[in-house]
């Protein structure tokens, strides 16, 4: 019997594979789904502090605008008793999500203030989520800021969010730190027991035609992979916190590469919009079927195997690995 | 019984009560009364039950007309149900209220009461409107303050039950519908006791039902009609008994006794003054001043004008009464007096003829005129009005508040007279519109009314312009009640929270010695004395004025709260008022932010909160020197190269001057100049567009869309450039055709943008270095509007476009056409005004519009100056206003007019052949007017006729003389908004349509009643939310197009210039020209959908491209050709419907209110989507339509 059970923020998963945030998650049904489809545990689409005051903002600003200006039309809408502008619609979520599936939920949260976040964290908690996915979706584009600057935002947005409850917190963050795997000590020191690597931000293109700048959105392949896949491999062993791969899971393959890499658990999500839910246990009996081929007992076994640390050519993770990528290419 | 004190405005006083004692309620939007069924309708969609504890009925109706229809059923089957109007809207109720009174129906009726439209309409407030109904047999009880409308709206419903007499409780529009007082609340437990249950059931027994039939509503034959009208006699003569009798109860229970007649005032006065309504309450302060004073003088409150109980009003005169004065606050020309005064007569000469005890002489009587349309009524007034009565030789049929030059028919006041007690907190509060000045200023007296012991009062004016508009707030508190029924005229505080009125208004002209005045202004408080214009300082030294500075922009901008400076001027306000101590004021003011904010969320009241613990930081005592300094001028009104009559009659309207023009500058018929706004510079836009020719691809999109005609176009031979600014801009004509060899100017208006930016949105063309930029850019209005102004002056030397050589039915030429729509007071961005100022430029010099009520006749047509605008002919539309209901109608009558005058001059040009010549005639009689070049012919030809006619010796040339021009085509366009199209013009709107005959008809389609604040109509979609539709439309909207095509003989486009500006264009050129009826169905954003009007372009894009909007054009002439006569104009949707929606609030605030209703609701307007397009796709698909009516073919 093959042993895949795993342990990812002190939670107790039956396999690794965890469906990622995504819009799966929207509905109480497709949720279902994902937990028939086989995930270990689900991880909600993000609730986004920054869009909650936007939408504050802008509903205040558009039913005042105009307002006792003209005699005639001292306003232009009806006086609504109440309105769900905070994050009781996500809150509501987790609740059903809890009650609809018996893996664990983890919820996830994008915001941009030190109030915002732990406020949101603490209702999360209380709504019953088994876990929190931290998304600081953060681009510098502020030239007077350092990195080290934006490393201690960091920090300590998650020192903030995980002192304030009792449930294990994750951090998900971008590939483009200086030195990952003691920026994942420090995030760990600050209360961060996973790290979930790496969002994949959306990148812009610029449309030839209009001359604008357009968002792209492009689900994942393959070969998103390797970035991740890396600096798992890298700070295996350094570090203590749980590592949760993300970006690039389609195959059965790339699940074992990550787990050989030393990710605790792989999230999935591209795959699933493309294939659906049952995509899961798809892949799972093709790493079963896989490691029973290759005489594998559990996924203890191949957590790490591959990683700096136990692999046999180390060097293949570092500067060199671009030297001989190059003369490859050559 | 414990005291609730509260901070409410009429209008909801009485919806209080009427909610409270009804089970049905049918209404129809009319200003001033719409907040009563609006909060109505929200209490009841809320859930608030009724005193029997059952949620009322609330239903909005297509007129008011189908209310009182509609009342009347719900009356006739047993509900106790009412309704609120005023004005136009109770004048259409009269047929249904003679109904109901002669059936003896229990029922109160709310009265905003508001001027009757005359020579021109008014939506302020006299009694013209229930002095109009006083005759259908409802009794009428007039209130005179806030208090006394919850009081009597309860005293009424009472009474009615008991009388069977239905009640009209009245009072003062926006003086007392719109004035926030401190009240006392009444209690439900005085209701329950006012309102006796077994009248109630004995009003539903009375309903019909099939269980017990019985008929009503009979026809009845001169054998008994009479008698049986006799017959209601006693329940008339018992109702002053009855409502004295409730007014009693109510007394005993509340501690305010009221009476019919209410004498106040000296117990030996010899003049005594009678009035309703508000006027009551300054009338009850100046009677109580002067007779401190020991004047002999008293007056009466009249609360019962119908019935009228002449012995309950001898009564409350004393008998030492020499003279009595009516005051009727409304004029009938032609009667030998107004209404009250004709009742005084009647009850003291019959008094009289009986017994002449208590007097010892019969008091002499005099009726005046005051108040006509809000027309301010002061103590001084009051006094002046007294003085007249204690003359020898009083004037009878007096006006009072005006300078009557013509006929001398007003009294002489002292403006200067006031009796405001120094205790008396009064404050003047000059803001824009958009600053939230009127909100917070509401908040502050709500603040005051509540946490204090004081008496408080709020009165709010607002100006005719829907943009870049000034508010003043009117604020009273003190430790006395408040009876002060008009504007604050001696103020001890002014704010101006909008710098640049400044130098337009003087705002300190009227305020009290060692006032305080506190200014919003950028400028540093160490220079901010110097930036005064010279007249305000001399006042503020004159004075000893006490003068601070405050940059509420820099405070607003630091808590991303833009220009809305509401919170940082409160702030300050109450800092320098001394109301309420620092802490405790701020206190306050964050308890009212929470209640205020609190449900949009956390953000929004943290930021406020932000806002007020920063606002006093840049609150600075400017230090005043001892002389004035500087050389700042006010600003002239207008500049001096104004006609006379702008200068004389316009300039002080804009100047808030206009009180002060006599009787003898205004027309009497109503009948104004156009073209007025080019004297009006408002300068309101922050931001106004300049022109990059680097970049222009010449499209002429960006005049296309501008709302205000402030981008204009013109290509011109480039010797015109003599004498040109050094900075005007120009560049060569591009593409091959289009005026080759040819300069080519785009200039803004700099003074008149509003700033709205759409024309900067619609540019297609980007800087190829900077795509960001645009061949139109905004600059900073201060930067620019001195050298802009010059180049648009020399911009509009240059010779206008030969319009015989513009091709119409393209936007980039058609956009070279002078505008004759311009400058309006539109909303920035408005949706509408493209629409309009393209039909002048394609149609403007011989045009005539019909305009129904609405926003297109406010920004249309109301003073002081007009958009419509003459060409270098003079030439130009005609436009006229009639009503609401009736606008389709009023402008067939324009066509049928024309069409007879032209029929008729055809005959006069026949019969006068031999004498003009055969051959002008008959060039005359067959001309072509159906393109542009056939028109400017066929008026050389009347110029040559009507020269010709000045040597015939004949009277048929004297006729045609006057008759020559309708020779000429006119052009007829009807034109409205859907509340008219689709609502209460909508009967009248298919009959037009329906007779052939060759109008035009454009609705501005903004699914919503907009200028009366966004009530549902039946152009509202399904999921939106508005007024009416308090949670989400639940039905599709009515395809009026759908309905239109049916007859197969009316021209219809959908068009949305957003989307689709060629089909526009076309549109427009295609009906004109149709020979038949012709609708046009405008889609226009509005400020009413919540959202940045700057988008427009891209929501009506939005629209199309979901589908939701099918643009096409269906025209009979393809069907005659053997064609379909449908065009679809719009492809397949390409966005779902709520990719569109939910970039508006009226769509997005239900997915926060309720998301589970806004989702059911939204899949079932993707739904409605889907099948309307797939109908239109099958209609335009199909073979050629057979049959149709066709049209007549009449008209020029």
């Amino acid at each position: 019997m093959m042993n895949m059970a795993t342990k990812y923020l002190g939670l107790d998963l039956e396999h690794p594979l965890v469906a990622g945030a995504g819009p799966l998650a929207y509905e109480i049904d497709s949720i279902k789904r994902l937990e028939e489809g086989g995930a270990a545990a689900i991880v909600l689409h993000s609730l986004f502090e920054e869009q909650l005051v936007h939408d504050q903002y802008a509903l205040n600003h558009f039913l005042h605008y105009g307002r006792e200006s003209f005699a005639e039309s001292l306003s232009y809408f009806p006086e609504h008793e109440e309105f769900h502008l905070g994050p009781e619609e996500y809150l509501r979520h987790i609740q059903a999500a809890k009650e609809a599936v018996k893996v664990p939920v983890i919820a996830s949260l994008n915001g941009d203030s030190i109030g915002g976040w732990t406020r949101f964290a603490s209702l999360m908690e209380q709504a019953g989520a088994d876990g929190i996915e931290l998304n600081i979706y953060y681009i510098p584009t502020d030239p007077t800021r350092s990195g080290a600057e934006i490393e201690n935002m960091y920090v300590e947005i998650t020192r903030e969010v995980a002192s304030s409850v009792n449930i294990p917190v994750a951090v998900k963050i971008g590939s483009q730190f200086t030195a990952p795997v003691h920026f994942i000590n420090r995030l760990h020191e600050a209360g961060a027991a996973g790290i979930v690597m790496f969002n994949r931000f959306y990148q812009p293109d610029i449309d030839i035609e209009e001359l604008e700048v357009r968002p792209h959105l492009m689900l994942s392949n393959s070969s998103d992979l390797h970035v991740p896949l890396r600096w798992i491999a890298i700070a295996y062993g350094h570090v203590k916190a749980d590592l949760a791969a993300t970006s690039g899971v389609h195959h059965a393959a790339d699940v074992l590469r990550y787990l050989m890499a030393g990710a605790t658990v792989v999230q999935m999500t591209s795959c699933l919009l493309k294939y659906g839910a049952g995509h899961v246990q798809h892949l799972l009996d093709e790493v079963k079927t896989w490691m029973t081929e290759k005489e594998y007992t559990s996924v203890a076994q191949l957590r790490g195997s591959l990683s700096q640390l136990h692999c046999p050519n180390p060097e293949g993770f570092e500067r060199a690995n671009y030297m001989k990528t190059l003369q490859s290419y050559r | 019984m414990a005291k609730t004190m509260m901070m409410i405005d009429g209008n909801e006083a009485a919806a209080y009560i009427a909610h409270k004692t009804n089970e049905v309620c049918a209404i129809y939007p009319i200003t001033p009364s719409s907040p009563m069924g609006e909060l109505a309708d929200e209490w009841s969609a809320r859930g608030q039950a009724n005193i029997w504890g059952t949620i009322p009925h609330v239903i909005e109706m297509q007129s008011e007309g189908g209310a009182a229809g509609a009342v009347h059923g719900s009356l006739q089957t047993g509900a106790l149900t009412t309704t609120f109007t005023a004005s136009q809207g109770l004048l259409l109720m009269i047929p249904n209220m003679y109904k109901i009174a002669g059936e003896l129906t229990s029922t109160v009726f709310h009265i905003a009461a508001r001027t009757v439209a005359t020579h021109a309409l008014s939506i302020f407030g006299d009694h013209s409107d229930v002095m109009a109904a006083r005759q259908c047999g409802w009794a009428m009880l007039a209130a005179g303050s806030v208090q006394e409308v919850m009081d009597f709206a309860l005293i009424a419903q009472a009474s009615t039950l008991k009388a069977r007499v239905p009640f009209v409780h009245f009072f003062d529009g926006f003086r007392t519908s719109h004035e926030v007082q401190k009240i006392e609340r009444v209690e439900e437990e005085v209701i329950r006791a006012m309102i006796d249950d077994d009248l109630v059931r004995a009003h539903r027994a009375r309903g019909l039902t099939p269980d017990h039939p019985i008929i009503r509503g009979t026809a009845q034959n001169p054998d008994v009609f009479f008698q049986a009208r006799e017959a209601a006699n006693p329940y008339y003569e018992a109702v002053p008994g009855i409502v004295q009798a409730a007014m009693d109860k109510f007394g005993e229970m509340t501690g305010r006794q009221y009476k019919l007649f209410e004498y106040i005032g000296a117990p030996d006065a010899e003049v005594v003054l009678v009035s309703m309504g508000s006027s009551t309450q300054t009338i009850e302060d100046t009677v109580e001043y002067l007779t401190a004073q020991g004047v002999k003088v008293g007056a009466i409150k009249a609360r019962l004008y119908r019935p009228f109980f002449g012995e309950a009003f001898i009564n409350a005169l004393p008998a030492t009464c020499k003279t009595v004065v009516a005051l009727d606050r409304t004029k009938e020309p032609g009667a030998t007096g107004e209404p009250l005064y004709l009742d005084m007569v009647t009850a003291l000469m019959e008094h009289y003829a009986e017994r002449p005890e208590p007097f010892a002489r019969i008091p002499r009587i005099i009726g005046g005129r005051y108040g006509l349309s809000s027309k301010e009524f002061t103590p001084a007034m009051v006094k002046a009005v007294i003085e007249n009565a204690q003359s020898a030789k009083p004037k009878n049929h007096f006006t009072v508040g005006i300078k009557d030059d013509i006929t001398h028919t007003s009294l002489e006041f002292d403006p200067a007279f006031s009796i405001e007690s120094d205790k008396v907190f009064r404050g003047k509060f000059y803001g824009l519109g958009s600053d939230g000045t009127v909100g917070a200023n509401k908040n502050s007296i709500k603040i005051i009314g509540t946490e204090t012991d004081d008496y408080a009062q709020g009165y709010f004016v607002y100006d005719s312009k829907k943009s870049g508009s000034m508010t003043v707030s009117h604020l009273r508190f003190g430790p006395e009640p408040i009876r002060a029924c008009y504007l604050v005229n001696a103020p001890n505080f002014v704010a101006c929270h909008q710098a640049t009125f400044l130098n337009q208004y003087d705002m300190l002209s009227d305020a009290v010695e060692g006032s305080t005045f506190l200014l919003n202004t950028t400028t540093s408080a160490d220079k901010a004395w110097d930036m005064l214009p010279r007249k305000v300082q001399d006042t503020i030294l004159a004075k000893k004025i006490k003068y601070y500075v405050v940059d509420a922009y820099e405070v607003a901008a630091k808590h991303g709260m833009g220009r809305r400076i509401n919170t940082v001027m409160q702030t300050c306000f109450f800092a320098l008022c001394g109301v309420l101590e620092k802490d405790a004021a701020i206190e306050a003011i964050k308890k009212s932010i929470k209640k205020t904010y609190g449900k949009k969320g956390d953000a929004i009241v943290a930021q406020n909160f932000a806002v007020v613990d920063d606002a006093l930081s840049g609150l600075h005592e400017v230090k005043v020197p001892d002389k004035a300094a500087g050389d700042v001028e006010m600003r002239p009104a207008v500049s001096k190269k104004a006609p006379i009559f702008v200068q004389e009659v316009l300039a002080p309207m804009m100047s808030q001057c206009g009180d002060t023009i006599p009787t003898s500058a205004l027309p009497a018929d109503g009948t104004f100049p156009t073209a007025t706004t080019q004297w009006e510079k408002r300068n309101i836009a922050l931001e106004v567009p300049i022109w990059d020719p680097d970049v222009c691809i010449q499209c002429g999109k960006c005049a296309m869309v501008c709302p205000h005609a402030c981008i204009r176009i013109k290509a011109y031979d480039p010797k015109h450039l003599d004498g040109a600014p050094d900075s005007f801009l120009s560049m060569d004509t591009k593409g091959g055709n289009f005026y080759p060899g040819n300069k080519y100017t785009i200039q803004v208006a700099p003074e008149d943008c509003t700033g709205c930016t759409l024309c900067v949105e619609v540019c297609p063309a980007k800087n190829k270095s900077q795509p960001r930029l645009k061949a139109i850019n905004m600059e900073p209005h201060d930067q620019v509007v001195e050298r802009e102004r010059v180049n648009y002056d020399f911009f509009l030397s240059l010779p206008e476009v030969d319009r015989t050589t513009v091709r119409m039915d393209q936007v980039k030429t058609s956009q070279l056409l002078r505008p004759l729509f311009e400058y309006s007071g539109a909303c920035a961005g408005c949706g509408e005004t493209p629409y309009l100022k393209l039909l002048t430029q394609l149609f403007g010099d011989r045009t005539a519009i019909a305009n129904a009520t609405g926003c297109s006749s406010i920004y249309g047509g109301n003073l002081p100056t007009t958009p419509y605008a003459q060409d270098g002919n003079g030439r130009g539309p005609a436009w006229s206003n009639s009503l609401f209901e009736d606008n389709a109608e009023f402008g067939l009558g324009y066509r049928l007019a024309y069409d007879k005058r032209g029929e008729y001059a055809q005959e006069l040009v026949k019969a006068l052949a031999p004498k003009i010549g055969d051959d002008l005639a008959t060039a005359i009689l067959e001309a072509d007017q159906s393109e542009e070049i056939g028109i400017i012919q066929q008026r050389e030809r009347v110029a040559a006729l009507i020269e010709k006619l000045k040597g015939v010796d004949d009277p048929k040339a004297r006729e045609l003389e006057t008759e020559a021009e309708m020779l000429v085509k006119k052009s007829v366009w009807i034109v409205g908004g859907d509340g008219w199209a689709f609502d209460i013009g909508y009967g009248g709107l298919d009959h037009v349509l329906a007779s052939g005959r060759d109008v035009n008809v454009l609705v501005l389609n903004t699914e919503v009643y907009s200028n009366t604040g966004g009530q549902s109509s039946k152009a509202t979609p399904r999921a939106a939310v508005a007024k009416f539709a308090y949670g989400g439309k639940q039905v599709p909207r009515k395809d009026l197009g759908m309905i239109a095509m049916s007859y197969g003989g009316i021209y219809v486009a959908s068009i949305a210039m957003g989307a689709n500006d060629l089909q526009t264009v076309k549109a427009f050129l295609e009906a004109e020209s149709y020979p038949g009826p012709s609708l046009i169905i405008a889609y226009s954003h509005c400020i009413a959908h919540g959202f940045d009007l700057k988008y427009g372009i891209q929501q009506q894009k939005a629209a199309v491209d979901s589908g939701y909007l099918p643009l096409y054009r269906f025209d009979p002439r393809k069907a005659e050709a053997g064609e379909n006569p449908l065009h679809m104009d719009s492809r397949a949707p390409k966005i779902k419907f709520e990719d569109y929606a939910y970039n508006e609030t009226r769509y997005k605030m239900l997915t926060k209110s309720n998301p589970a209703e806004a989702k059911r609701l939204m899949e079932l307007a993707q739904h409605d989507i889907e099948v309307r397009r797939a109908m239109y796709e099958q209609l335009a698909a199909d073979g050629p339509a057979k049959g149709g009516a066709t049209p007549t073919g009449q008209g020029n």
